[in-house]
């Protein structure tokens, strides 16, 4: 396909500007010759060739509504259509951040409501909605982590991150100038707890928890491990990425964790927009509550108002109040469910994602033969071993079949890792298919390898060269 | 509302063949004294037609005003029918990240797209495909340029966005750089005598936004050589991006970061979110620099396509030692962004000009009223900064008649007294701007 | 198949090699059994002329596709000469890791250090180890 520069023309326009219905100055003496540009290089092109592009584009993309996506550790859940009407009621698109309290008075009634829901559905004390994805929140709880021992006085330079975490866990630590000390999981997936305990120290500020794990399974020693953080002073962080796995059946705050962030683009269904916007709202137990960032929504009687008279505050991580647009989706969400709706679809996420680890693991080995959560880990191990078949291959192979594959290569401590989330919005009948087609790829592993090693054969492109890409990057066109 | 497809008989089955008698068993590991009987304080579930009922009466209690004269960092411009129709296919707005090129070239390539548009428009050689907003983007940045100088102040102008000005000092903060502010000049650009004052070797970045949180055009080239003399970088800062539509951008003025603000492409007010951070650096910087990138490259049958490349500098490879723990980002708002700038093309500058006039035209009549006066006699874009005998009174008139008026600066600068920060853009009228200045005479 | 590791040299734990160069200089690089578990190299960042590492310090940074990797000094010294061929040109060294691949020049701070590394025979019987 062209690119919009390819398939521009001078002369031609798309969106036209009204006539200025105010008297024309000359920019040149009003502004000064040495403050403008000189030329504009976008593209030129007429409005039926740009909605064609884009369509076109679009048609070479592959989103939940077109099919299966068992990404794990995203939570690919089906994106509702409310939510988007809901979103852009006009009441709600329309206003301005800076208007008046008294003309927000909806919005937020809506995100003090959110953080009451939120709270009581995960145990917390209080919320934030500033974050604006799941990694930000995470920066923002290990901030609030930082500003409770320097208030106490205390000095902690260490936060503790177990080898299946992933990635932003360990950068997020860093960028508050912690150091990382990796922790070790057990034979069962779980928090190796000698080495936890040899680990914690009075100079170790935190643990980063994902629960369950990124293996799709319950820290069965919780209540341990909290307890062995806690007995030295230290917090306990939970990583919500995966809180499609408990809603309705046990809530963190109760668990013991202190700290929590949450994406309501994985948990709470609103749609990905390939990469964000997102929302990382995060949670805290009642002694963090000081430390949240501001402003903050205060509520008298019935009306509320926009507060930042906090003093202990970390301050603010992004400008306004958060990504408000995602935010009503997810409460449109958490509100048309209630309690029964999310519960039942933690109960089906994970009867889904125990059904397929079923059907598939007489053909691909399983590290981990226990129940799991809502999502199942795999190794290619066997193809690898078998024919030099990995992971990688077999996932551009799904393509073929019609699938977004599932992740792959995470968590780091499974070789060749296929990492399986079908969600709960999946029938069984969807969930067959692919199982079919996954034994399918095995079996042509065995017999055919080279098939599954050219894969994908049917996509617009066939693989991509990212060696060249990442040793000569070329992210900016530029005309022969 | 109910999106599990799961009837009884699926359940049934479904147990079966994992072997267990009830749902409640797939539970098990969760240790008993921690399991919900049910959730606490929750309202019941509501059918669609109830949920939407709900929604409407929460959006009905907001109050649309009729006009908006308030920039500050959020800015009201018509966004074309053709962007709310492409981004709302959704082969792009239920996509994922697009880490499996060979399903997601749609996205890779409208990135890619993006990423340049962005690069031209800055004057700078790459961009990336997005931060979470200018203020953020802005932060990162700062965080980058003492990560790779090891010098640990930030100089930044007072006249930058002052909540952009609070982010960077919470991210500072948190990696243990200082931030120095230093002031404006009665012009309204940033001092440039206390600019040299403060600068030495310490000093790993200094930052302007232009237009400024006043409103006013700054002199970025003065400021980039005065930084780049004590060996600091300058990153440029910026709120309303169609000002780049007419002025000359910062990657023409020696800066070597921008990062501002992308919410004026096509995007929504929203009550401040989502948004668009938009970042920019010299290519020199591409291997270190935070974010997304989408590359181009070619298949094994040399056709051209698009890949995420350098993905050695993200979290998810690099963990602690990344710059940036970014994952999630604004992608479907920088696909808007880029969709408006494709439609609008060359048209952005008449775009740009008739801001301009819009603002020349409410300043003009605004300063005909007894008592207003100028403030600051730098030339400005689409909003400006005046003084008037009693700014409450004034967005109390604004407000009874249904507008949201004018920022007050005094909530940020306490020494500026009675002074208001206007914005006009193509979305106000004449007629409103008469109306206005009826209403507060 | 890997390349046979020389004998002309010591090795690291780390998959490192040090080759002596009899002036109290020696070249620094990574094994070719280094560079095949790393896949395509994209891109090398060598050290700035002037730079003076401990041994066991990170010396250079190797990226391939989908991995970063610190090349630690097998021994201590300053840093005296890079092989800038490797930024234009990466792929060297997943072509000749031992020869024109090389990455850094160093000056020994302490010769004894040399000591404590492995010769060729104890470096392949520690990639056989590793491969079990």
């Amino acid at each position: 396909m062209e690119l919009i520069f390819e398939i521009s023309k001078p002369g031609r326009s798309a969106a036209d500007v009204s006539r200025s219905d105010v008297p024309v100055v000359n920019v040149d003496d009003v502004i000064g010759k040495k403050y403008l540009r000189d030329e504009l290089d976008l593209p030129e092109v007429a409005e039926v060739d740009l909605v064609r592009h884009y369509t076109n584009l679009s048609r070479r993309n592959f989103g939940v509504d077109l099919g299966f996506y068992p990404l794990g550790s995203c939570t690919m859940k089906y994106n509702p259509k409310l939510n988007e009407n809901a979103a852009v009621l006009p009441g709600f698109t329309g206003l301005h951040p800076e208007a008046p309290d008294e003309f927000a008075q909806g919005s937020l009634e809506l995100m003090f409501d959110m953080q009451r829901l939120l709270s009581g559905i995960f145990g917390m004390a209080e919320f934030t909605l500033q974050p604006a994805a799941g990694a930000h929140g995470e920066l923002t709880g290990v901030m609030m982590i930082k500003k409770y021992f320097e208030k106490k006085g205390e000095k902690r330079r260490l936060i503790l991150i177990p080898d299946a975490a992933h990635g932003t866990n360990p950068a997020s630590g860093a960028l508050c100038g912690f150091e990382t000390v990796t922790l070790r999981s057990n034979a069962e997936g779980g928090v190796d707890l000698e080495h936890l305990e040899s680990l914690m120290t009075e100079d170790v500020a935190a643990l980063m928890l994902t629960n369950p794990n990124t293996l799709g399974l319950f820290e069965r020693n919780i209540e341990k491990v909290a307890a062995i953080i806690h007995g030295k002073g230290g917090l306990l962080y939970g990583d919500g990425a995966n809180a499609n796995a408990f809603l309705g059946k046990t809530r963190p705050g109760d668990l013991g964790f202190d700290v929590i962030q949450l994406n309501l683009h994985k948990t709470f269904s609103t749609p990905h927009g390939c990469g964000g916007p997102g929302s990382g709202p995060v949670g805290v137990s009642a002694g963090l509550v000081d430390y949240l960032p501001v402003p903050r929504i205060i509520k008298n009687d019935s009306t509320y108002n926009w507060s930042s008279d906090f003093p202990d505050t970390i301050g603010r991580v992004r400008a306004f109040y958060g990504n408000f647009n995602v935010i009503v989706k997810a409460y449109t969400y958490i509100r048309s469910l209630g309690a029964e709706g999310l519960t039942r679809a933690t109960e089906m996420a994970v009867l889904n994602a125990n059904y397929i680890k079923e059907r598939l693991k007489p053909y691909f080995d399983l590290p981990f033969d226990r129940v799991c959560m809502h999502e199942c880990v795999f190794s290619g191990n066997r193809q690898v071993a078998e024919n030099g078949v990995h992971t990688s291959d077999i996932a551009k192979r799904l393509i073929d079949f019609g699938y977004h594959p599932p992740t792959i290569y995470f968590p780091l401590i499974v070789h060749e890792a296929i990492m399986i989330e079908p969600t709960e919005t999946e029938s069984k009948e969807t969930l067959d298919i692919f199982c079919d087609a996954m034994i399918a790829i095995a079996a042509e592993a065995g017999e055919n390898p080279q098939r599954v090693k050219d894969a994908p054969l049917s996509t617009p492109v066939s693989r991509l060269d990212e060696v060249l890409a990442a040793r000569k990057p070329d992210v900016c066109w530029k005309r022969s | 509302m109910d999106y599990c497809p799961h009837t009884p008989d699926d359940i049934t089955q479904m147990q079966a063949a994992v072997g267990v008698n009830s749902l409640e068993e797939l539970f098990a590991d969760i240790p008993q004294k921690f399991r919900l009987k049910q959730m606490p304080d929750m309202p019941a579930s509501l059918s669609e037609q109830e949920t939407l009922g709900l929604m409407q009466a929460l959006s009905g209690k907001n109050k649309t005003p009729c006009a908006t004269l308030t920039g500050a960092g959020a800015y009201a411009h018509f966004i074309p029918a053709v962007v709310g129709h492409l981004v709302g296919r959704a082969e792009f707005y239920t996509a994922y990240t697009p880490y499996q090129a060979e399903i997601s070239q749609g996205i890779l390539q409208a990135i890619y797209e993006y990423q340049t548009m962005i690069a031209r428009l800055t004057g700078m050689e790459v961009a990336n495909a997005s931060m979470y907003d200018g203020a953020s983007a802005m932060a990162e940045a700062a965080v980058l340029c003492a990560k790779m100088s090891n010098r640990t102040r930030i100089v930044v102008a007072r006249s930058v966005h002052p909540q952009y000005r609070q982010v960077l000092q919470t991210y500072s903060w948190a990696n243990g750089y200082a931030v120095t502010e230093i002031p404006y000049a009665p012009s309204g650009q940033l001092d440039s005598t206390a600019l040299a004052a403060v600068l030495d070797d310490s000093v790993a970045a200094v930052i302007v936004q232009s237009p400024n949180f006043f409103g006013c055009i700054e002199d970025i080239t003065t400021v980039a050589d005065a930084a780049h003399k004590c060996g600091a970088l300058l990153i440029a800062g910026f709120t309303d991006g169609t000002s780049l539509g007419i002025l000359k951008p910062a990657g023409a003025c020696g800066a070597d970061f921008v990062a501002g603000e992308g919410q004026s492409f096509g995007n929504p007010l929203n009550y401040g979110g989502p948004y668009l951070g938009i970042f920019a650096a010299r290519e020199k910087y591409l291997r270190r620099i935070p974010g997304r990138l989408a590359g181009a490259t070619v298949d094994k049958n040399g056709k051209r396509g698009f890949v995420l490349t350098l993905q050695t500098r993200e979290q998810h490879i690099r963990r602690e030692k990344a710059t940036s723990n970014i994952c999630s980002n604004e992608a479907l708002c920088a696909l808007a962004a880029g969709i408006y700038l494709a439609a609008l093309g060359k048209n952005l500058r008449k775009l740009a000009a008739v801001n301009i006039y819009k603002a020349q035209y409410l300043k003009n009549k605004l300063l005909r009223l007894t008592g207003w006066q100028d403030v600051f006699s730098t030339p400005v874009y689409n909003e400006f900064s005046l003084r008037c005998p009693d700014a409450r009174k004034v967005n109390e008139k604004l407000q009874n008649a249904g507008m949201t008026g004018a920022y007050d600066l005094r909530k940020d600068y306490p020494e500026l007294e009675n002074t208001l920060l206007f914005c006009a853009t193509e979305v106000l009228s004449k007629n409103d701007m008469d109306r206005v200045v009826e209403i507060i005479k | 198949m890997s390349k046979s590791n020389p004998t002309d040299r010591l090795y690291s734990k780390d998959h490192e090699w040090v080759k002596d160069n009899g002036d109290g200089t020696a070249l620094v690089g990574i094994t070719d059994y280094a560079q095949e578990m790393l896949t395509d190299i994209v891109f090398v960042e060598l050290p700035p002329i002037g730079k003076k590492v401990a041994q066991g310090e990170p010396v250079a940074v190797v990226e391939s596709v989908k991995s970063v990797s610190d090349v630690y000094a097998p021994v201590g010294g300053e840093v005296v000469d890079v092989n800038k061929t490797l930024e234009d040109t990466p792929e060297l060294l997943n072509r000749d890791a031992f020869n024109d691949g090389w990455i850094a020049k160093l000056k020994i701070a302490d010769a004894d250090e040399l000591k404590s590394l492995l010769s060729a025979a104890a470096y392949d019987a520690l990639i056989q180890e590793e491969k079990h």
